[in-house]
């Protein structure tokens, strides 16, 4: 019982990392039909910026996480006018193999300039053990930091998405980008700001990563990435609170598998269901089904 | 003689019901004409014949075989062939190709012998060849064989597709807007046209069109739809005369 | 025979003369055993790209997954000459069957997935076959399989890619080929002219794979040892930087692309970070403003890769 539970924490910690990623792989689909394989690296840049705060310039937890998402914020919408705005009338295969290009470069540019070897985030979040349950449960402070940092900028998420005007821009671009055009929206300006705002979400991820495992390295948004890309399939792409659901359900299932099951095939579990859920369900858990008209 | 039989034909795609209770019995050899405003279920029923859609409830009986449930490349060898409302063309093909393609089906050979370039290949090749060029060359298109299907006038495009949905060797032509931005001189042409590939290739024809002087010009029998039911069916002097229809065209004018 | 023509006379001439040539060039040491470790990596490169082509240019499968195929090829060969003690042109056609298999496994449940959908399923494939060999204890596991015999030669290599050029090409010039292509071009329209789109789509995945089977195969007898990680996404996009530089659609292309990266890699391979950074900067400026590749027809690739100028934003577009 006592494992099951600190199990349960493992899963929702790693699901709240992938859900945050998830998020802006989930935006940036729904508005521009862009699966950006660059995100999970937008998630590494923010690992490495609040490396070089925390490390460099002494920062404490907080300005770090807050500098690192706003840097992340700007390099998103700098990635998009350059890269993805040329190609926005562009089939998906063609956006697919440019951000593909996009993320090849962003880790390789990291890579001869750091080198690949990881480096360890300074250890600006204490670590401290608390017992619950009497000592059954040994829960770490990161565990509940992460959590709740997770829940807070959901929150605020949910609240630009339906209680600004800029929210409301992004959802009805993605509806229908004509006919907000039609009704003044610039979309440009929400495509934008929709990047910047998922790409924040990511950067906060590496950070709250880097904090929590406390290594990082050029090519750690591979693998992270893939799996929040998962997650936001499994919720329904397009979908905000399927990307937080995916990201929790992917999190406690991979934690499951390799606690109960056997770990070494944990990333292959995420892909069978990604397979799975493609075939049976496309639209996602929350989606609903598209048809092509004849 | 019936071609083609429609059994209380359903189709609803969630809360949406696009066809309603459809009856239809065509005979061989006609040329059956669908008519209704835009929206009412025509080529959704086309849709339905094709194997493109599964209907919700009801039945297709074509040459005494229920196909509803086949998947279109099927009912496509059991003789149904189509054109789009749209025109679908294999756009970066050449012309010949385009028809030569709808041969497929009826090919005498496989892929080893394609790979390994065996005598059945070249056969059926220039056997597919010959036969694309004469279809080519009823439709005027034969200059232009090696042109990219894209690349063609829309007129031109328009022609291609009934060409190539004539290489599939169908009984049943289903032809979706034939006539759609034509003018009256080619809206001529294809009505002569259609009547000479019925007689020759010896087809049934069901034809959606929204231009009445095609319409009434050439079919035999016309059904009308609106909002997914059949309104009313007959002569094209019945149907004109029809209430119903006067009614749902909000009083088109039908010239003669 | 009707192949037997004047122009197919020329070709086998050209093919067998250049064969020729390459071995006594080898045998005078002119062509030293560098010069021939880089042919065989292009002639390896080659088969990679054309059965790539097939799947993603020709029949407009978009694959992510097609380092999987090359993995199958490349242990089922190794278990097959280190552990089986097969002759060589056994398990070369051992491990071609095999990967097939697999892309009839994988070309099945993918029928539905169209664009991008099934570029993450193939990888999600790939991903999963990469997992589970690192996992295998039987074939090394991580730390790879070594001790492979070192049967490739360059006659095996150039006589595979000879084959396999010859096959794929024929495949695509004949009525399959057409299928294919139109396929490609609309499969809603294929599928009402007749056109068993089922059975295309998973053919070209079948052919693709097995001629990826051979070039794993090929690879593993050559560089006599092997592992999972060298199977992984980036060998996928490896080939698909040479299938997309020398043109989709482009059997010459491939061969050509196959050629000029090789080379590139050859020369950046002191430095790797540069070579990759150069293969992102290539992609994205083909996918910009070359979407053809070098050799690719214009009018497929912009099928391909543009929309007419609609604009891609928001759901209406899926």
């Amino acid at each position: 019982m006592g494992k099951l539970l600190q199990q349960l924490v493992n899963g929702i910690t790693l699901g709240s990392i992938y859900a945050l990623i998830a998020l802006g792989y989930t935006m940036v689909y729904g508005i521009i039909n862009l699966i950006n394989f660059a995100h999970g690296d937008i998630f590494m840049l923010g690992a490495y910026i609040g490396f070089a705060l925390t490390t460099f310039l002494n920062m404490s937890f907080i300005p770090a996480l807050v500098i690192s998402m706003l840097s992340c914020a700007i390099i998103g919408v700098v990635i998009e006018k350059v890269a993805y705005k040329p190609i926005r009338n562009s089939s998906r295969i063609a956006a697919l193999i440019t951000a593909i290009s996009v993320s090849l470069f962003i880790e390789y540019v990291m890579m001869y300039f750091v080198s690949a070897e990881t480096r360890t985030f300074p250890d600006v979040l204490a670590g401290k053990k608390i017992n619950i349950l009497n000592g059954r449960v040994i829960l770490n402070s990161k565990d509940i930091y992460i959590i709740i940092i997770t829940i807070l900028l959901m929150i605020m998420l949910q609240y630009i998405i339906h209680n600004t005007k800029i929210g409301k821009a992004m959802r009805a671009v993605s509806l229908d980008s004509e006919a907000a055009q039609l009704m003044g929206i610039n979309v440009d300006k929400t495509i934008s700001y929709t990047f910047a705002i998922g790409s924040a979400l990511a950067g906060a991820a590496g950070v709250l990563v880097g904090v929590y495992y406390n290594s990082i390295d050029p090519l750690m948004g591979m693998v992270p990435g893939l799996k929040a890309f998962i997650a936001a399939v499994i919720g329904g792409i397009g979908i905000i609170p399927g990307a937080m659901f995916g990201g929790i359900f992917l999190g406690l299932t991979e934690t499951m598998v390799s606690a109960y099951g056997n770990s070494l095939y944990k990333d292959a579990v995420a892909f069978a269901i990604l397979i799975i859920v493609l075939i049976i369900k496309p639209n996602g858990l929350f989606g609903t089904t598209a048809r092509e008209k004849v | 003689m019936s071609a083609i039989k429609i059994n209380k034909l359903t189709k609803t795609f969630g809360g949406i019901t696009a066809i309603s209770n459809i009856d239809m019995d065509i005979d061989r050899g006609t040329i059956a004409g669908l008519i209704g405003p835009n929206g009412a279920g025509k080529t959704t029923l086309f849709n339905l014949l094709t194997g493109m859609y599964t209907p919700s409830s009801g039945d297709i009986s074509y040459k005494d075989k229920n196909i509803k449930k086949l998947k279109p490349y099927k009912i496509t060898d059991y003789g149904i062939s189509r054109t789009f409302q749209n025109i679908r063309l294999f756009k970066n093909m050449t012309v010949l190709d385009n028809v030569s393609l709808a041969f497929n089906h009826n090919i005498d050979c496989n892929i080893f012998s394609a790979i390994f370039r065996l005598p059945s290949y070249y056969k059926e090749e220039e056997r597919i060849h010959d036969s694309s060029l004469k279809l080519l060359e009823i439709f005027n298109l034969e200059d232009k064989k090696d042109e990219l299907a894209k690349n063609l006038p829309y007129g031109e495009q328009r022609r291609l597709e009934i060409a190539r949905a004539l290489a599939a060797d169908p009984d049943l032509l289903l032809l979706d807007e034939p006539a759609a931005g034509m003018n009256p001189n080619e809206t001529k042409e294809l009505t002569e046209l259609i009547k000479w590939i019925r007689d020759k290739f010896k087809l049934t024809i069901i034809l959606i069109e929204h231009d009445m002087s095609l319409v009434m010009g050439i079919c035999d029998k016309i059904y009308v739809l609106d909002y997914g039911t059949l309104i009313a069916e007959g002569t094209p002097d019945e149907v004109q005369n029809n209430e119903r229809v006067i009614e749902a065209y909000l009083g088109r004018k039908v010239s003669c | 025979m009707k192949w037997f023509n004047k122009k197919n006379i020329k070709m086998i001439i050209l093919v067998l003369g250049t064969y020729a040539i390459s071995e006594i060039l080898i045998k005078a040491n002119i062509i030293d055993s560098y010069i021939e470790m880089n042919l065989v990596i292009i002639g390896i490169n080659i088969i990679l790209a054309v059965s790539l082509n097939l799947i993603t240019g020709f029949t407009g499968q978009f694959s992510l997954g097609h380092a999987g195929f090359m993995a199958i090829g490349a242990y089922v060969s190794a278990i097959a000459t280190a552990k089986l003690g097969l002759p060589f042109i056994a398990a070369i056609l051992l491990a071609a069957v095999s990967a097939a298999f697999v892309g009839l496994l994988i070309g099945i449940p993918t029928l539905r997935l169209k664009g991008d959908y099934l570029a993450i399923a193939t990888l999600g494939f790939s991903e999963i076959i990469r997992n589970i060999l690192l996992n295998i204890e039987y074939v090394g596991g991580a730390s790879g399989f070594n001790d492979i015999p070192q049967y490739t030669t360059w006659t095996w290599i150039y006589f595979m890619v000879v084959i396999t050029v010859t096959v794929i090409k024929n495949f695509v010039n004949s009525y399959a080929g057409r299928a294919c292509i139109a396929i490609r071009e609309d499969e809603i329209a294929a599928e009402a002219m007749g056109v068993n789109t089922t059975l295309y789509k998973v053919l070209s995945f079948i052919i693709g794979a097995f001629f990826a089977g051979i070039a794993g195969a090929l690879y593993a007898n050559y560089f006599y040892f092997i592992k999972p990680d060298a199977f992984g996404f980036m060998k996928s996009i490896d080939i698909l930087v040479i299938v997309v530089f020398g043109g989709m659609g482009s059997i010459k292309g491939s061969i050509v692309g196959a050629f000029l990266l090789s080379l590139i890699s050859l020369l950046l391979q002191s430095v790797p970070e540069i070579r990759m950074i150069l293969y992102s900067l290539i992609l994205f400026t083909i996918m910009v403003y070359r979407p053809q590749g070098i050799l690719g027809d214009y009018e497929s690739s912009v099928k391909l890769f543009k929309r007419g100028g609609k604009l891609n934003v928001g759901n209406q577009n899926k």
